[in-house]
């Protein structure tokens, strides 16, 4: 029989602090106040006394509410049944369905052993040429979205969730609108891909503390799936919440801030999660697809900052389109070999994107009032046609047909030589003119 | 006397605060004992009855009560013969081992021998009875890859000894004894051939340490030609990220020309990791013919693993340094990063509320950062043979930019800076190193006179290369045009590498002087050119011959025709008047 305490000695912020025993680092407790139920997690230990992390928040927790400890660390249940599922924060059902209790699993388990991975090698087709040409997703890649507020961060990741070519998808929401995460219910239900997500989901009205642990939820049950075989794409949104969060909460215990208000360990705690992305050699795999946004566009704020370190790239959204300049897949070059991937994959991702650089220039240049050469008209005309066939975000073309749009768009503008091609792939890949007219 | 027993009082994070009974020692190392499992600790901090121990694990689940043993030692690892080839974690764990024991997962609580003990090794004794010996003193040799392994006396083993007893040439494992050695006293000393040694102390069992000037070739050209490394010098990488560290790390990992190479990846992504595991033992030594993992031992204490033991990481792999060097070689130790191992003091620090500096690093940041430095060096060893430890450290500031404490604090011990850019990146110039910001202290194998005449150029031709920005083209000079012209052909044939290529990643110092002879002699030419567009396509066709000439191997019969072809075209352009006659 576990005790059961009564005398809350400290409420400060979302942490309380209580005198108990036999009490384990990190064990959960429940609070029984007049507000109903709440589950708490021990983080700090002196003596006899407990402070724990509540996660329904303090507010309407009296000084003799009931503080009953469990005796066993954050779980969560892990089933097939969590197919098309949706959980809060503290990995209770949030939809009609009923509780699952079953065969329950510690969140945030230890790290993968660096010796057993295998170096990743299996492009994941998103079907969204910015990514499958440019900057390629792998399995077991972890990368970042990096983002400002009002870009359509969660369309692209609904769409990649729509279309990835992955066994499953866990979606944890953190801090998310509602109206968001509706959207996004709505968008996997409409696309049919219901039926192989799993949501946790933690909107921006529901306790803060609850969102902390939606990272380590998700991430815990991908890996129980990947063992079995799976291939997971985990998508959060978004992680600049949770390191306010964990800010929040290293305030609140008094530890000292190192760089914006921000707790010196967030380098470890993001990458805890992070690392957590995997190919297990002989079973399935874990990909990890994260929204980061940038307070006042900023790369250098400590979050994406720290976030940079830690991932294979970024992907940069910029007024609606992933920049194919910031943005960086640390490990296309895996992929997009020719004997990995069509063998003008390169060269297209190579070429258009010199290209695209200097159409930038030209277009620099135009606004500076400059005289536009034969060529400068070219690039101008190029320009228009990437951004719109390529860049947009609502293409939706496998990745050949993307390299075929490629050339077409490359023959439409420039002449072979200017496009400075390999004469071979020339050859076997541009488009003859007579033939298309 | 009764050992020394604690009680945990307190947790927070991956610290603990214990009562104690007995007498316990700053950094001694304590076991949590939890159940079955054994987890290590260090003391940090001692009180009145109580002390501070960080934990090389998790601490979920540990309970106020929980037994802690003392084990009278500080944080030591293991050196002996078969370190080489080996991949530890930040405590000197076998990684494989554990793999193959414990699978996915790195269990908690596990400790594993570091060195195969079970494995006998070839011992041939190089001393007598009755010779008399000191610390660092060879007894013997075992053949390990591509050396002898010297057998030497226990660094800790402080005055002078007579040998009592030698092994006969013979296998014998690592708890074998080889020797016994008797002191003034009369006190013996059994030794074998593998001992402990704490890490946090540096190896001193030499004569003397002497001035670094020797270079250290690392093959990449703008390294070794325009800022060089000392062997037993010193260097840093600061660069934010994407300017490609780890890359760098690598390249350097592969190519310099030293006998033992560690790498700590301390704090970083486990997959930069994995392509070392997964490549170095398919790919060839050039300078023996041997695999690369032959020579190298990696530590590996990734992001996600215990941050107590990151921090512990950086002083492992500078002891296994420390210690190869003792044999008369040539060690290069690469930290990547070194930021990481700052953080890592930095979350101790915080834990055990001291008053924080700069950005909330602890106040004895500096010291720590020098005293990691000063263990590298050049020694003469009592055996008048002489080994080098050079340390190169990576150190990932954030926001990229360097004024921050750890990228300043490193800068003022370091020997060479070798900055890299966000710019250059970007701009697909690799490797990435600033030409402009960085610096070294050590001399080249080329003239320096002859360098700053290039970095002059290289200057010059960024302020024109602004300029133009501002007045195009059209208002630039042919004089200055040409001058800008210049430093991006030295820039792009010479200081820009291609890691990709088989010949053009790794260039010794034979065919960096001679390249770099016929760069400047491109430099100094006068060319006698009036149009731009005319400079222009002399010099990309100048630009492609010397790329062209740099994926050419040295011994192909096309390169002596190539350097013939550049010459020639030179000499058509040119305006000096020796050219001329």
């Amino acid at each position: 029989m576990r005790k059961i305490y009564n005398k809350i000695l400290q409420i400060s912020g979302n942490v309380i602090t209580v005198k108990a025993s036999a009490v384990s680092y990190e064990e959960l407790a429940e609070i029984t106040s007049q507000r109903g139920k709440s589950l708490a997690q021990v983080i700090k230990i002196d003596n006899d006394l407990v402070s724990l992390q509540v996660f329904a928040g303090s507010r309407g927790i009296s000084v003799n509410d009931e503080v009953r400890f469990l005796g066993r660390p954050m779980e969560v249940t892990f089933s097939d049944d969590m197919m098309g599922r949706i959980f809060d924060g503290a990995g209770n059902p949030r939809d009609k369905g009923p509780l699952l209790t079953e065969n329950l699993i510690p969140v945030a388990g230890p790290s993968v052993n660096p010796s057993k991975r295998i170096i990743p090698h299996r492009m994941i087709r998103t079907n969204i040429p910015m990514i499958d040409v440019f900057n390629s997703l792998v399995v077991s890649q972890k990368l970042p979205i990096f983002s400002i507020s009002g870009e359509p961060y969660n369309e692209l990741l609904a769409r990649v969730a729509l279309q990835a070519e992955v066994d499953m998808i866990i979606l944890g929401g953190i801090g998310l609108k509602f109206d968001e995460y509706l959207r996004f219910k709505n968008r996997l239900e409409e696309g049919g891909a219901l039926s192989r997500t799993i949501f946790f989901m933690n909107t921006a009205s529901d306790p803060i503390v609850e969102s902390l642990m939606v990272p380590d939820l998700a991430l815990a049950v991908a890996e129980q799936f990947a063992l079995k075989g799976k291939e997971v794409l985990v998508l959060l949104t978004d992680m600049t919440n949770f390191a306010d969060a964990l800010k929040e909460i290293a305030i609140t215990m008094e530890q000292v801030p190192s760089n914006r208000g921000y707790p010196g360990d967030l380098y470890t705690q993001l990458a805890a999660r992070y690392e957590k992305a995997v190919d297990f050699e002989g079973a399935g795999s874990i990909t990890v697809l994260a929204v980061t946004t940038m307070p006042g566009d900023d790369v250098t704020h400590p979050v994406p900052d720290n976030t940079g370190y830690i991932t294979e790239g970024q992907f940069y959204l910029h007024n609606g389109y992933i920049d194919p300049f910031g943005s960086l897949s640390r490990l296309k070059q895996n992929v997009n070999s020719e004997h990995r991937s069509r063998k003008d994959h390169r060269a297209i991702m190579d070429g258009m994107i010199q290209l695209y650089a200097q159409y930038i220039e030209t277009e620099e240049k135009r606004s500076m009032g400059f005289r536009m050469s034969a060529w400068d008209k070219k690039l101008l005309k190029y320009g228009g046609l990437f951004r719109a066939k390529m860049m947009d975000l609502s293409v939706n073309i496998p990745l050949e047909q993307a390299l075929d749009l490629g050339w077409e768009i490359l023959a439409e503008c420039f002449t072979a030589e200017e496009t400075r091609m390999r004469s071979e792939l020339v050859k076997e890949f541009w488009p003859n003119k007579s033939q298309k007219k | 006397m009764n050992p020394t027993i604690g009680k945990i009082i307190g947790i927070s994070g991956n610290m603990i605060t214990v009562s104690v009974n007995g007498n316990i020692m700053q950094n001694e190392v304590a076991y949590i004992i939890k159940d079955k499992e054994r987890l290590k600790s260090e003391i940090v901090r001692i009180g009145d009855g109580f002390a501070f121990l960080q934990v090389f694990e998790s601490t979920k689940g540990l309970k106020v009560g929980d037994k802690v043993e003392f084990s009278r030692e500080l944080l030591s690892v293991e050196l002996g013969p078969g370190l080489l080839g080996q991949v530890y974690d930040g405590l000197q764990n076998p990684l494989p081992e554990l793999a193959a024991e414990f699978g996915f997962f790195l269990p908690r609580g596990v400790e594993l021998k570091p060195i195969d003990d079970k494995k006998k090794w070839e011992f041939t004794p190089q001393v007598k009875k009755g010779d008399v010996v000191i610390r660092g003193s060879k007894l013997g040799h075992v053949p390990e890859g591509i050396f002898e392994h010297a057998i030497m006396v226990p660094f800790d083993l402080q005055a002078e000894y007579s040998v009592e007893e030698i092994a006969d040439k013979g296998k014998y494992t690592i708890r074998d004894k080889i020797a016994i050695l008797k002191d003034e006293k009369g006190n013996k000393h059994k030794l074998t051939m593998g001992f402990t040694w704490p890490v946090k102390e540096a190896i001193e069992a030499y004569r003397e340490k002497i001035v670094p000037v020797e270079p250290l070739v690392t093959q990449a050209r703008i390294i070794d030609t325009f800022f060089p490394v000392a062997k037993g010098g010193t260097f840093c990488i600061p660069g934010p990220f994407g300017a490609g560290k780890t890359v760098l790390q690598h390249i350097l990992s592969r190519h310099a020309q030293v006998d033992v190479v560690i790498v700590a990846a301390c704090g970083e992504r486990a997959g930069e990791v994995v392509e070392l595991l997964r490549e170095f033992p398919e790919l060839d030594d050039p300078r023996t013919g041997k695999k690369l993992m032959d020579r190298t031992i990696i530590i590996c204490n990734t992001s996600s693993m215990p941050v107590a033991a990151r921090e512990a990481s950086v002083y492992t792999a500078v002891t296994l340094g420390e210690y190869y060097r003792q044999m008369g070689l040539d060690v290069l130790l690469l930290a990547d990063s070194t930021s990481r191992w700052a953080q890592a003091m930095r979350e101790l620090s915080g834990r055990l509320e001291e008053i924080p500096g700069e950005e909330a690093f602890p106040a004895y940041l500096e010291s720590r950062i020098a005293e990691f430095y000063e263990r590298a060096g050049l020694v003469e060893l009592n055996s008048s043979e002489i080994g080098s430890l050079t340390i190169g450290g990576t150190v990932s500031p954030a926001g990229g930019n360097f004024e921050e404490p750890v990228t300043q604090s490193t800068l003022k011990v370091v020997g060479a800076f070798l900055g890299l850019s966000r710019d250059r990146a970007n701009a697909r110039r690799f490797p990435s190193i600033d030409p402009l910001e960085s610096w070294s202290k050590y001399s080249s194998f080329i003239d320096l006179k002859i360098i700053n005449q290039a970095r002059e150029i290289l200057r010059k031709g960024n302020d024109v290369g602004q300029m133009m920005m501002v007045v195009g083209e059209e208002g630039t000079s042919i004089e200055d045009f040409l001058i800008y012209l210049k430093s991006e052909f030295l820039d792009s044939v010479y200081l820009q590498q291609n890691a990709f290529d088989k010949v053009d990643a790794a260039t010794n110092e034979e065919r960096q002087q001679l390249v770099f002879a016929n760069v400047k002699n491109v430099l100094d030419t006068e060319f006698k050119l009036s149009e731009k567009d005319e400079a222009r396509n002399l010099f990309n066709k100048l630009r492609q011959l010397f790329i062209d000439w740099n994926y050419l191997e040295m011994d192909a019969d096309k390169f002596k025709s190539q350097e013939k072809q550049i010459d020639k075209l030179i000499k058509e352009h040119s305006g000096n008047e020796k050219d001329l006659q």
